[in-house]
Formats: structure tokens, sequence, C-alpha cells
């Protein structure tokens, strides 16, 4: 009778016992049982168990890392569902496509949604990028971090790269076209020395893309496993890598004095630890870097759980808002089939590469190798060529040298890279007025390279006038993010038919 | 890290522990080489390059014609018979016949009649392919073998 009565208590005991299996703290209402929420957990344990307030501040990270995370997991799930209908082939990819689009239930949403939010996520990391360099985030102990998130943007880059041949149109066949030689450019120099029979390391990169002399069956197949194995693994490891060195390096930047600048919570916030505590703090990992908690309280931190949880919770909704909102009144776009004999024209390549292909237009080499490596080691190398401490976590250096200097950087920036091209869009280049002049001097000298070479001479300059590597790192990355954002603009709007410039796409000429 | 006595250079351990180290590396070295060979094929899986483009009298004389299904024009000279690769040099484009020459759509390169360089930012002039007769009388194009410009096949 006693066995009868502890089973029937047992059944009516199943959800509580069940639950407190899977969940062993309690309801997360004290600061121990709000810590072991976050670290008894697979999937929140990457968090502090406490958390800045200066963290926090909107204001401050905009939650654009976080929007970067969230594109990316919107891109996996929408990714794996469309892969129950792709066929990676060339007869079938375009069709499986179509079929995607008007016959699959949701088709047309999903793929919406994997266009959009990679559009999103470009977007995203590109502003995260700038946010962490202008809050000079990327100082000492983070330089490593920032070299991981430039990986992150190379990585973000190359998958959508990568996905934009898998649909087949005309779109996908000639920017991968035009991507495979941009691959097989450093012909250029080779051809120019003469020693392309021997080293042909430009025809070695287009055959690693394509698997062939041309875009066929091949490169559809490497882009796709690239596209759906490669790249997401390794952008899988180096998210774990940066997240977990945000944690390593001391949580997110911060000035110095920001307990002073924050003053007390508010009075309805869960309990700040103000006050170091009397016993000795149990630590989980001692955090090397400045903000090391030994020997002290954890000063102005709130529980993660629930501050940082429902902050985080609130970006991960707003970017699926955001995309699933575009997605419904944008369909993504699906040209005609891919034909090997037949260009678009103009073929542009994302808008992302549009400041990249307005610069290839000028030489393939220079244009689409040399300054894109440039550029990528010169922000790989920013914080080591900027070592000085101050002004970590304020907006362009809390001295108001930094915010004029950004300003007039950005009208430098901006006046050089307009002269430039309006300067080849109405007088031509060197070929224009010499026809017969070596490939070799335009690849050295052209626009592009021209551009590049203002803006390192201005950044050189404000390192010496102000006195600052700092300020010079700032003139430099001002100046490269106006010229991207022009270039691109110019790409975008401002060429059409054989890459002439027209003032709008409305003049383009009637075929 | 050596336990043997600083003094006498290299120890024992030392010097294994750098033969460990080597062949460690040695061997890192060579399946990278085996991994970047896997991605080159010795056989590219494209269809045949080599195209008939009719018999030499079916070749117009000076104009053009584009092959059907190739991006390549062939064309009659009084020197002989030529043929010039449709591909832009610059990044793969398809070069369109203009009354000047080609222009190419996707970033403004253009070609004078015989495929030399006059604008835009490809390196060089358009490639010239290698035409030989068939045994059955009409012309072959190889699209794979290019040939130094002004090179004709005489009729």
């Amino acid at each position: 009778m006693g066995s009868w009565s502890e089973y029937i208590a047992n059944v009516r005991a199943l959800p509580r016992t069940v639950w407190e299996s899977l969940v062993r703290h309690g309801a997360p209402v004290t600061d121990r049982s709000r810590a072991e929420a976050v670290f008894q957990n697979l999937f929140l344990h990457i968090h502090p168990t406490r958390v800045h307030r200066w963290s926090l501040r909107w204001s401050y990270t905009m939650g654009l890392g976080l929007i970067c995370a969230a594109s990316f997991v919107v891109l996996t799930v929408t990714g794996v569902l469309l892969m129950f209908y792709y066929k990676p082939s060339m007869a079938l990819a375009y069709q499986s496509i179509k079929d995607i689009h008007y016959v699959v239930p949701t088709g047309r949403f999903i793929r919406n949604i994997h266009r959009w939010g990679a559009h999103l996520m470009v977007i995203a990391v590109i502003l995260h990028m700038a946010r962490v360099f202008f809050t000079a985030s990327y100082k000492k102990p983070r330089e490593m971090n920032w070299v991981f998130g430039i990986v992150l943007l190379i990585l973000t880059l190359a998958l959508s790269f990568s996905g934009y041949l898998l649909p087949w149109d005309q779109l996908a066949y000639w920017a991968v076209t035009i991507g495979a030689n941009i691959a097989q450019s450093p012909r250029e120099i080779t051809d120019a020395a003469g020693i392309t029979r021997y080293i042909d390391i430009g025809g070695f990169q287009k055959t690693l893309l394509l698997g062939s002399r041309s875009v066929g069956e091949d490169a559809l197949i490497r882009f796709y496993v690239l596209h759906v194995v490669f790249l997401p693994l390794v952008m899988g490891v180096f998210m774990g890598l940066h997240f977990w060195r945000i944690r390593k390096d001391g949580g997110l930047s911060r000035p110095a004095d920001a307990d002073r600048r924050l003053g007390p919570a508010a009075e309805d916030v869960t309990p700040v630890f103000t006050q170091a505590p009397r016993k000795s703090y149990g630590l989980m990992a001692v955090v090397r870097g400045t903000s090391s908690n030994v020997g002290r309280g954890p000063e102005n931190t709130l529980p993660s759980w629930p501050h940082l949880m429902t902050a985080e919770a609130a970006v991960f909704m707003f970017t699926l808002a955001v995309t699933v909102a575009i997605s419904f009144f944008l369909d993504a776009p699906l040209k005609e089939m891919a034909n090997p004999l037949v260009p678009e024209n103009p073929a542009k390549a994302p808008w992302y590469f549009l400041g990249l292909q307005e610069i290839v237009s000028f030489s393939a080499f220079a244009g689409g190798v040399l300054l894109p490596v440039v550029t990528l080691l010169g922000l790989v190398l920013i914080p080591y060529l900027d070592r000085e401490p101050e002004g970590v976590g304020d907006w362009f250096g809390a001295a108001s040298r930094g915010r004029k200097v950004a300003l007039r950087s950005a009208v430098f920036g901006l006046a050089a890279v307009i002269a430039v091209e309006a300067f080849a869009i109405r007088f031509g280049w060197l070929r224009s007025w010499y026809p017969g002049i070596p490939q070799i001097v335009i690849t050295f000298f052209n626009p592009g390279t021209v551009l590049t070479f203002l803006y390192i001479a201005y950044s050189l300059w404000v390192i010496r006038g102000e006195n600052s590597t700092r300020l010079g790192a700032i003139a430099i990355f001002t100046c490269f993010l106006a010229g991207f954002i022009v270039l691109t603009l110019v790409g975008t709007w401002f060429r059409g038919p054989n890459w002439e410039f027209f003032w709008s796409p409305s003049r383009w000429p009637v075929h | 890290m050596s336990v043997d006595d600083p003094g006498k250079g290299v120890g024992r351990r030392d010097l294994l522990s750098l033969a460990a180290w080597g062949a460690f590396c040695a061997s890192l070295a060579t399946a990278l080489v085996g991994a970047f060979r896997l991605p080159n094929p010795s056989v590219f899986p494209e269809p045949s390059l080599k195209v008939k483009v009719g018999p030499p009298g079916s070749i117009p004389e000076l104009e053009y014609r584009k092959v059907a299904g190739r991006n390549l024009f062939v064309s009659r000279g009084e020197e002989g018979v030529f043929a010039i690769s449709a591909v832009c040099t610059h990044l793969g484009c398809v070069v369109a016949p203009v009354p000047s020459g080609f222009h190419c759509p996707c970033h403004g390169s253009r070609f004078d009649a015989l495929g030399r360089i006059t604008g835009g930012p490809a390196p060089r002039g358009l490639d010239w392919l290698k035409v030989a007769k068939a045994p059955d009388g009409e012309l072959v194009v190889d699209e794979g073998e290019t040939v130094p410009p002004g090179t004709y096949l005489k009729i």
C-alpha cells in the first residue's frame, strides 16, 4: 500500500521532478541562482555571471556584434531549410531555385530571409567594426580579438560571394566569372615579368576556385561545398574564439572612469555590487587584464540573468523582425538562367563588392588583389601600430581632438575619392591618352592606388602633426570608410552599360 | 628546458626534441602539399575546346562571324584565315563586335578590329587562337591554344 501511494505521488510530481532534473537551480531570484542560471547552462555559460553596467548601454555597443551573431543564426537555419530543395548541378540548380520560389510552401519567404539576412549581416559586420574602432576597443589586451574580427569580416564576405553562384542565374554566373578572373589577375604581374610560364599564381588560384577553366559544374560544386560546409564551420570556430576572447580580455571595453560617470544605479534595478565583499571572492576563472577582480568585489555589475539575457533576446528579435519584414515585401532577385555566351550588361556584383568592382575597372590586379590585401593588412596592423592606451571606451576618445580629426578625415576622405573618381570619369586615365602604355604602369599607377596613397600620406601627416598614433589611426580608418562608401555608391548607382558613367539608371541606353 | 649541461651546446634531448619537431613539420608540409594537389585536376572536365568552323570558303572576308555556341570570332583577311577569342583579357566577360572593333560590356575595355587594346582596363589585346585544317577540309579552331597576334592560316 505504501508503494502505491508513493507511485501516485511520483506521477503527480512528474512535471516538477522532470523540470528539476533539467534545471538544477531554483528560480533566478537570488544572486546565487541568477549566477547558476548562466553558468550551469551549456548555451549561456559563455556569458559572465555578472556584467558591468557600461556594457549594457545601447549607446555604446548598439547591439551590433549581437546583430551579426543573430544574422548568422538566422542564415544557418534558413540555409539548412533551403538545402532540402536546392540541387547543386548545372542542369537543376536554376530550376530548383524556381521551385523554391514558386512551388515550395513558404520557400520564397525562406529564400528572401536568407538573401536579405546575408545583406544585413554584411552591413552589421562593417558597422560593428566601425563601432569597435571608434571606441578604441582594439587596444591592449584586445588586439588579437580585433584580428579575429577581421577574419570574421573576410569569412562573411566569402560566404556571401560563395552563395552568390548557387542560383545559377545570369547575375551569379557573370559575378563569379569576374571573381574567378580577379583571382587569376596576379598574371598581370607575372606576364609583365615574363615568368607566367614558370610561376603561375593567378592560374593556380583560378583553378583552385573553379576546378576548371571556366565557371561550370565543378565550380558550382566547389562553391556549394564552401558555402554550406567549409566556410560556416570555419566561421563557427572563429565566432567561438571571438566570444571567448571577449571574456578572457576582461569583457567589453569601457573607460577607466566608467563607474564615476555611470553614477549610482536606479533603485529598482536588480542588486548592483558596489562594495568589496567581506570574504575573498570565488572566481570561476582567473581573468587577465585590467579588470581582473582578484581581491575585489565586482563593482557596478548587474547579474547577467536577467539584464544581459533580455538585452540579447531583444537584439535577436529585432534582427529577426527586420529580416522578416523586408522579406515579406521584397523578393530576392533571380535573373534568367546562366548563359556563358551572353554577359549581363552591366554585370554587377552584390553591392558590397561594387566599390571593389569600381577600382577593378582600372586594373584587375591592383583593384582586386593588391588594394584589398593592403587594406586588410592595414586593418590587422592597426592595434599594433597604435598602442596609445588613452581613450579606450569612449567614442572618438573623450578629448575633442579625436572628434575633430574624424570630421576632418571624413571631409578629406570624401573630397579625395570624389576628386579622383571625377577626374578618371571626366578625363579618362593613362590608356586613354597613351594607348600603347605597358599594363604594369597602370597596375601601379591608377585611381585606386593614387587614392590609397593619398589616404596613407594624409594619416602619416596627421600622426606627425597631431603627435598621436591614435589620431592617425582615426584618420586612415575614416578615410577608408569614406572611400568605401563613395566607391560603392558610384558602382551601384552611377555605372551603367559598358561600365560607363550615368547620372541615373533611367538614362541608360535602351537596347 | 634541457636538463643537459648548458655548456655542451645542443644536448641529446634537445636534439631528439628538434628532430621530432622537424619530423612533425615535414609531415605536415607533405600533407599540405597533398591537400593542395587535390583541387587541381590533371584533366579539365570541359568538352573539347576544338571546334569545326566550316570550310575556308565559308569564312566571311573582312568581317567577323561569331561561332555558334563558342566565344570566338573567325574572319578572313588578305593574309589568310584567323580566329580571335571573344573573352575579354580583363575579367573574362564576352566582348561584343562594334564598327570600330570590340567592346567589353563589363568594364568598358575597347579593342580594335584586330583585337589590339585601345582603351579600358584590359591588360593586353584579345587572344588569337590557333586555326588548322582538318583532314575533311574544314577549318578547326582550338580555344585552348593561343598564337601570337598576326598569325594567319594561308588558304
